[in-house]
């Protein structure tokens, strides 16, 4: 049961220098279904895997818009997830009120990335246990970026996180080069992919299963959920039906 | 001299009995400003096609008093905007502390987007309005001068009741009674804007300054003038008025020698 | 602050080495001579038909008799995204004291936003409506001094239209016109809309006759109603003129005009 004596709270370190509740807080990411985001020079993309708890009951909520010309993406603990959204629709709020400015990218990473710090280095807290994907366009174009449960972020050309998530990063570093001159609808599909990289072999990408994200330049922020990503799916995997039926004319030659 | 600054520079009391420090009030009710006490006047600004020209003089008077000669009127705001102050010259200088302490925290912000002439003056208008709000108001009427997204001019007015408006022209104090109509003349709409060069919304605001210098008693003919384009802020502090003359005065029933 | 200028010796320290320096008593409470409110004129309309709404106000904005600018709108979308308000199904209009109005705006924007968010769907007129009053209400000991009139389409998708007093009294109307030239145009509306003082040709003498019965009016006529209104209000009103701006609320969106009106 007991892992090691310096787990016990996030303010005191291991001799070797870690601190546990963070690395717990870590897995807890790698729990949550995938989600990835890709940035070009025009447009920034979430893809999110939806999964729910049994056939009967509703799918979560991967993908949450923040403001009109950004949203977030979440690996791991919604409700956490849920307060750190929260807190960055006020921000943002905030940012256009005393301002009149969509408030930058980097400075909400920022702000959360700090939130996050305090929560390791203060006695009877916890460290959030979610991974989030920042993605949209501010007045230095579109950007992507990462946030940890430790409080790390780091802006990204590509990223994936959650459960089974190395599969999507690989196929999001072999095909790097493609994306920063790639258009909206090209990015849409290396999105889909890259999820469906990750997927386990008896699971396909559904209407039902499948949220998009998706800001521009001069574009807000819109999520595609249900029938609206129906053509994306169709066109990304329109060799989907090919494949099934080769592997079920395999099925019968071996019957035969 | 003792080591008590409280005693300093007053009448000693074993000579002149106990000081009275009935002005002097210690407790009682928190007190706001209910008038301005050293005040700028005018501030007169205009858009043009690249930017736009800002001016104010260089007077802080104290009622009729025109007590200090030197006072720059005009600020920078990072490399696009110029914010104007006309009212209380105190207010001014707290708004001016208020400006550097935001300007400090912008640039150790993660953003390297700049705020522009919008966000600041849609910043101040927001002190501006709390601070009327709490009955404790800031006595200026400020013009924000500069550029917001694609280098569009902006000119945009806030007061110490937080009212806000925008217009291809701007003036306060006396000039809005003076300086606007004559601003209005050449540049009566945001599509003549277009159409205005650089000298000519110069040589506009210089022609206001004139004439508020002629008709405006607590004005100097010493004034500050700066023009921001997105090449930058050419901020001069130290003009002179040229070429007055009072020679039109002829002219008019009252001014000259003329009886009738 | 005070005790920066206080003649009192410091506390615990030594004394001066005079006599005891006299603590001022407090010469009682001043009366503020700060005024927070000014009026900033402008006129406000606001008419609503079978399956629309029009909101209208000028675009003029006074300081006495100056003129601070020839275009401040006094229409404000509401719950929209980013600076044009895509999307919004609400506008606002707010005459008054400008400054208040314009914070009146903000909080109820942020509110419906805010609603949004929270409930995945968009705030309807009615509790729009309501919120504006408590908004309204719980500042009636400093109010915002402004009124304003709240236009959209009801849940059946007939035009709706509030108008408030500046401590969040409101009623539902078929129109009301609000700000300077209020005591103008509301007469004018009264007949033109409501048919008051109409009367059926022919139908009787004295009680007899019959009041012509008010029915919803079409768009077009609305809109002409709307531009008479505002060019008479110009002619005998000088805080009103140089612009006029319409929003018409639809089921398609909104869809907002411009027309200029005389800038003398």
């Amino acid at each position: 049961m007991f892992r090691n004596n310096y787990d016990n709270d996030s303010v005191t370190f291991s001799p070797q220098g870690r601190i546990f509740q963070v690395e717990y807080a870590s897995e807890a990411v790698k729990q949550g279904s995938v989600v990835v985001g890709i940035v070009s020079k025009t447009h920034a993309v979430l893809a999110a895997i939806k999964r729910n708890a049994e056939e009967l009951s509703s799918y979560q909520k991967k993908i949450i818009p923040i403001d009109s010309h950004y949203g977030i993406a979440l690996a791991g603990l919604a409700s956490d997830a849920r307060v750190l959204s929260n807190f960055m629709k006020q921000q943002s709020l905030a940012s256009r009120l005393t301002y009149d400015r969509a408030i930058p990218l980097s400075e909400i990473t920022s702000r959360i990335a700090d939130r996050a710090q305090t929560n390791t280095q203060q006695y009877g807290k916890r460290p959030y246990g979610v991974g989030l994907l920042i993605a949209g366009v501010d007045a230095k174009g579109p950007h992507l970026f990462e946030f940890q449960p430790s409080g790390v972020t780091q802006e990204m050309v590509a990223c994936g996180i959650g459960a089974r998530s190395q599969m999507a990063r690989t196929y999001l570093e072999r095909n790097l080069d493609e994306f920063e001159g790639a258009s909206r609808e090209e990015l849409v599909k290396h999105a889909l992919r890259a999820l469906k990289e990750s997927l386990s072999q008896d699971k396909e990408l559904t209407i039902d299963n499948t949220s998009v994200g998706v800001a521009g330049v001069g574009e807000n922020f819109k999520l595609y959920e249900g029938s609206d990503i129906q053509n994306w799916l169709e066109t990304t995997f329109e060799n989907r039906e090919g494949d099934a039926a080769a592997e079920g004319e395999g099925m019968e030659v071996d019957d035969s | 001299m003792n080591h008590l600054p409280q005693a300093w520079g007053r009448p000693r009391d074993d000579v002149y009995g106990a000081y009275d420090a009935s002005h002097l009030q210690t407790s009682g009710p928190q007190q706001h400003t209910q008038s301005p006490i050293v005040t700028g006047t005018s501030v007169v600004a205009v858009k043009f096609k690249d930017g736009v020209v800002i001016a104010a003089d260089n007077l802080a008077s104290y009622g009729s008093l025109a007590r200090f000669t030197d006072v720059k009127r005009l600020r920078k705001f990072n490399s696009q905007v110029v914010v104007g102050f006309g009212g209380d010259v105190s207010d001014m200088q707290y708004l001016d502390r208020l400006l550097s302490s935001l300007d400090i925290r912008e640039n150790y912000s993660t953003t390297e987007t700049p705020l522009n002439a919008k966000n600041l003056h849609t910043y101040l208008s927001k002190v501006m309005y709390k601070r009327r709000s709490d009955f404790n108001p800031l006595w200026n009427h400020i013009l924000v001068a500069g550029l917001e997204h694609e280098n569009k001019p902006f000119l945009a007015s806030v007061d110490l009741l937080g009212t806000t408006f925008s217009s291809p022209t701007l003036a306060t104090g006396f000039g809005a009674h003076l300086a606007q109509p004559i601003l209005r003349r050449v540049v009566p709409d945001e599509a003549t804007v277009e159409s205005v060069s650089r000298e000519q919304a110069v040589a506009l605001v210089k022609e206001c300054m004139k004439v508020l210098f002629y008709r405006d008693a607590r004005s100097l003919d010493k004034y500050s003038i700066a023009v921001v384009t997105k090449d930058g802020i050419d901020l001069k502090e130290d003009e002179k008025l040229e070429s007055q003359s009072w020679a039109f005065a002829e002219g008019i029933r009252g001014y000259g020698t003329q009886v009738n | 602050m005070a005790s920066v200028f206080s003649g009192a010796p410091p506390q615990g320290g030594p004394g001066y080495s005079f006599s005891q320096t006299r603590i001022a008593t407090s010469s009682g409470i001043r009366e503020h001579s700060f005024y927070p409110y000014t009026d900033n004129g402008g006129s406000t309309l606001g008419v609503s038909g079978a399956d629309f709404t029009i909101l209208a106000g000028d675009t003029r904005s006074t300081s006495g008799y100056n003129i601070n600018t020839r275009y401040a709108p006094k229409l404000f979308k509401i719950g929209g995204e980013g600076p044009d308000g895509t999307g919004a199904r609400i506008v606002l209009s707010v005459v008054g004291f400008a400054a208040d109005g314009d914070a009146l705006k903000e909080r109820l924007d942020t509110i419906v936003k805010m609603y949004k968010y929270q409930h995945g769907k968009p705030m309807s007129v009615a509790a729009c409506a309501q919120r504006l009053s408590h908004i309204l209400y719980n500042k009636r000991f400093f109010p915002y001094y402004v009124h304003a009139i709240l236009g959209g389409l009801d849940e059946e998708g007939r035009g709706a239209l509030y108008s408030y007093d500046p401590v969040g009294s409101y009623e539902r109307e078929q129109c009301r016109a609000a700000g300077a030239a209020a005591s103008l145009i509301m007469p004018f509306l009264d007949n033109q809309v409501n048919f008051k003082n109409q009367y059926i040709p022919g139908s009787g003498v004295g009680h007899a006759l019959e009041q012509r019965v008010p029915e919803p009016l079409p768009r077009k006529d609305v809109e002409e109603l709307v531009k008479d209104a505002f060019t008479s209000a110009v002619e005998r009103h000088i805080e009103v003129g140089d612009g006029l701006q319409m929003m018409i609320i639809t089921k398609e969106g909104i869809q907002e005009t411009f027309s200029e009106l005389k800038k003398d």
